[in-house]
């Protein structure tokens, strides 16, 4: 019955196919959502109007989730989820399918740029605390994507069947063997075999390209319900909808199309530029996208020297290497790297700060969180090379070595920048914060 | 339906009964799938344990048998070799096996559940070359204090008759024992443990 009231569409442009497309949306809009979708999601979504550098990162992500899942899709058409067939299959599409080279770089290039993008757009969340009331569900569906990405990355790096590829699942499906009393069993099961073979690639394809995936669109769609239920954070940390209009827009918004369409055009013309430089002339970016050893076919009887993980998991590898066995076990190194990703849910209960920006709060919270990001830095440079890296101390600390000690600090500090977060956030000198946005 | 805002009892009882049949049949139809996962027939038949006859393995003899891909080594050590692990206690990595590389049976000084005979998995914890075996006759090219033991001839590894990593060699842990048990007193079942076998 509502369909039936709805007001014809006008389109306000001028031309002989006006009235026909005006007809055509009023028929759609008769029996399916259209225009109010669009006026609730895009022209009346008022977002506040001081969205700085750090916004663009949120629509970049779904770009790059875009096209990760239309070049994985021509990746399969190519791609042979066999043991005997994947490493082949991959070099088959480098070398003899036409621009199989350039999508299946797009792809492994776009893997590391997922990464970046959404570090940074977590970054944003901290600067300006757009996980505080009423945002937490936001950012914990934020957290779930952010791990299915890593499931994501993880599935999708045993597929090319390298070296690398194979000793990095055989490694990280080792850690779940070591969780007391289930390990043992718990890995067989992910594995489907006594070691990494041919069942575990299949079932990794399988999860790679429609599991995971398709759980990441409905986070994303969740993701964005729940922005657009609560609206967007800002710079300043302030609700803009304290200020309406008589019509009951906030004062300090403005609607999203056009105004940030054409902001995040802006921002996707420059990452593209970004991201065609490292495609066309570093697409293994020295070895951090796509590793040396990863050019070398899985060989199950010959571990590589140096087993490196993907740049994006060094921190957290970093930490798993610098806990040292506790009990006869590898577990309290695994159960602090899961603990790592698992506090990010607790973060908006652990600020209690009066302020949401760090415009507003105080020197400890800014000291805090540029210790926190020296110390991701410092963990994941770490986890790129060995632990005799920086050589050992000499006879006063028994010759320990440097880097594995330099991990362990800054592991703390990680974790110190949460757990001691509902104490300083507290006792920081916050400035107060003003009525309108700043701009 | 009526109007009245009474809550009829047995028709939610009803409800309640049927969502909890329909959640367990949930449940129910979760376990095929979760068990899809689990090694298949062919994995299991392919992964199974190998049976080791050891009658005919005199003093001093190794015997190497295939396990899941890898080579397993069945060495009868003498009363000789025995002394040289104690020997060599002071110069390995990790004398009591405090890594998790063998089951709690095989974790004593020999390394075994027998003192005399010790199973391990023959693939170098370094880059998982097979090292090979130098008895204490090899001290023209092992060094004078050679007691015995495993060198890997690609990069270097030694082991004592344990299976027990030297220190500074590229090698950081000791080599694997797998899983066995003693069927009989000649029969050796490697790749499950039973107990009280």
């Amino acid at each position: 019955m509502a369909a039936t009231q709805k007001e014809p569409v006008n389109i306000t442009c001028a031309g002989p196919l006006n009235g026909m497309a005006s007809g055509l949306l009023t028929w759609i809009d008769q029996r399916f959502p259209l225009m109010e979708n669009w006026r609730s999601h895009l022209a009346e979504y008022y977002a506040p109007k001081n969205f700085n550098f750090w916004y663009y990162f949120g629509s970049l992500a779904m770009l790059v989730l875009v096209l990760q899942i239309v070049t994985g899709i021509f990746l399969t058409m190519h791609y042979k989820p066999d043991a005997t067939l994947a490493f082949a299959s991959v070099e088959y599409i480098m070398r003899e399918v036409p621009f199989g080279w350039l999508i299946r770089y797009m792809h492994s290039t776009g893997s590391s740029a997922f990464f970046i993008v959404v570090y940074l757009h977590m970054f944003r969340g901290l600067l300006y605390g757009s996980y505080r009331k009423p945002r937490e569900l936001l950012w914990i569906f934020g957290v779930v994507i952010y791990l299915c990405m890593m499931g994501e990355a993880f599935f999708g790096y045993l597929l090319p069947w390298g070296q690398m590829s194979y000793w990095g699942a055989q490694v990280i499906v080792n850690l779940f063997a070591t969780i007391p009393v289930i390990g043992p069993d718990l890995s067989l099961w992910i594995r489907g075999d006594y070691v990494v073979s041919d069942a575990t690639l299949n079932r990794f394809f399988a999860l790679h390209v429609i599991a995971i995936p398709l759980v990441l669109l409905g986070l994303v769609a969740a993701h964005l319900l729940a922005l657009h239920e609560v609206g967007s954070n800002n710079p300043d940390g302030i609700e803009i909808k304290a200020h309406k209009d008589a019509q009951g827009r906030p004062l300090d918004g403005i609607p999203f199309h056009p105004y940030y369409v054409v902001k995040d055009i802006y921002g996707v013309v420059v990452f593209l530029i970004v991201f065609a430089i490292i495609l066309f002339f570093m697409p293994e970016m020295g070895g951090y996208f796509l590793e040396h050893n990863n050019f070398i076919p899985a060989d199950p009887l010959k571990t590589p020297e140096h087993i490196v993980v993907v740049w994006y998991f060094t921190p957290y590898y970093s930490m798993l290497r610098a806990i040292p066995p506790m009990f006869n076990s590898q577990f309290p190194g695994v159960a602090v790297m899961g603990a790592a990703t698992m506090i990010l849910f607790l973060l908006p209960w652990l600020d209690r700060s009066p302020v949401k920006s760090i415009r507003y709060k105080g020197p400890i919270f800014k000291w805090a969180l540029a210790l926190f990001v020296v110390a991701l830095v410092v963990l994941g440079y770490l986890g790129t090379v060995l632990t005799n890296e920086w050589g050992q101390f000499g006879a006063w600390m028994g010759g320990a070595e440097r880097a594995t000690v330099a991990a362990r600090v800054f592991t703390l500090i990680y974790f110190l920048f949460f757990i001691l977060m509902p104490w300083y956030s507290v006792i920081d000198k916050t400035k107060p914060e003003p009525q309108r946005v700043t701009g | 339906m009526s109007d009245s805002q009474d809550v009829n009892a047995s028709r939610r009882n009803l409800i309640v009964a049927s969502a909890t049949a329909g959640g367990a049949a949930a449940v129910g139809v979760a376990v095929p799938f979760a068990a899809a996962m689990l090694p298949s027939e062919r994995a299991k038949a392919l992964g199974a344990p190998v049976e080791a006859d050891i009658s005919g393995l005199q003093p001093g003899e190794m015997q190497i048998i295939e396990w899941r891909g890898k080579p397993v080594w069945i060495l009868r050590r003498t009363k000789e070799m025995l002394e040289g692990i104690k020997k060599s206690g002071a110069s390995v990595a990790d004398p009591n096996s405090e890594v998790h590389l063998q089951p709690e049976y095989a974790k004593n000084e020999f390394r075994s559940i027998k003192q005399e005979v010790v199973v391990l998995e023959g693939v170098c914890s370094h880059l998982g070359c097979s090292p090979q075996f130098k008895g204490s006759d090899s001290k023209a090219d092992m060094g004078a204090d050679w007691n015995g033991g495993f060198f890997c001839p690609c990069h270097g590894s030694k082991f004592d008759l344990a299976g027990r990593v030297y220190k500074g060699a590229p090698a950081p842990v000791n080599l694997t024992v797998p899983p066995y048990a003693y069927l009989s007193e000649t029969r050796i079942l490697i790749g499950e443990d039973r107990k009280g076998a």
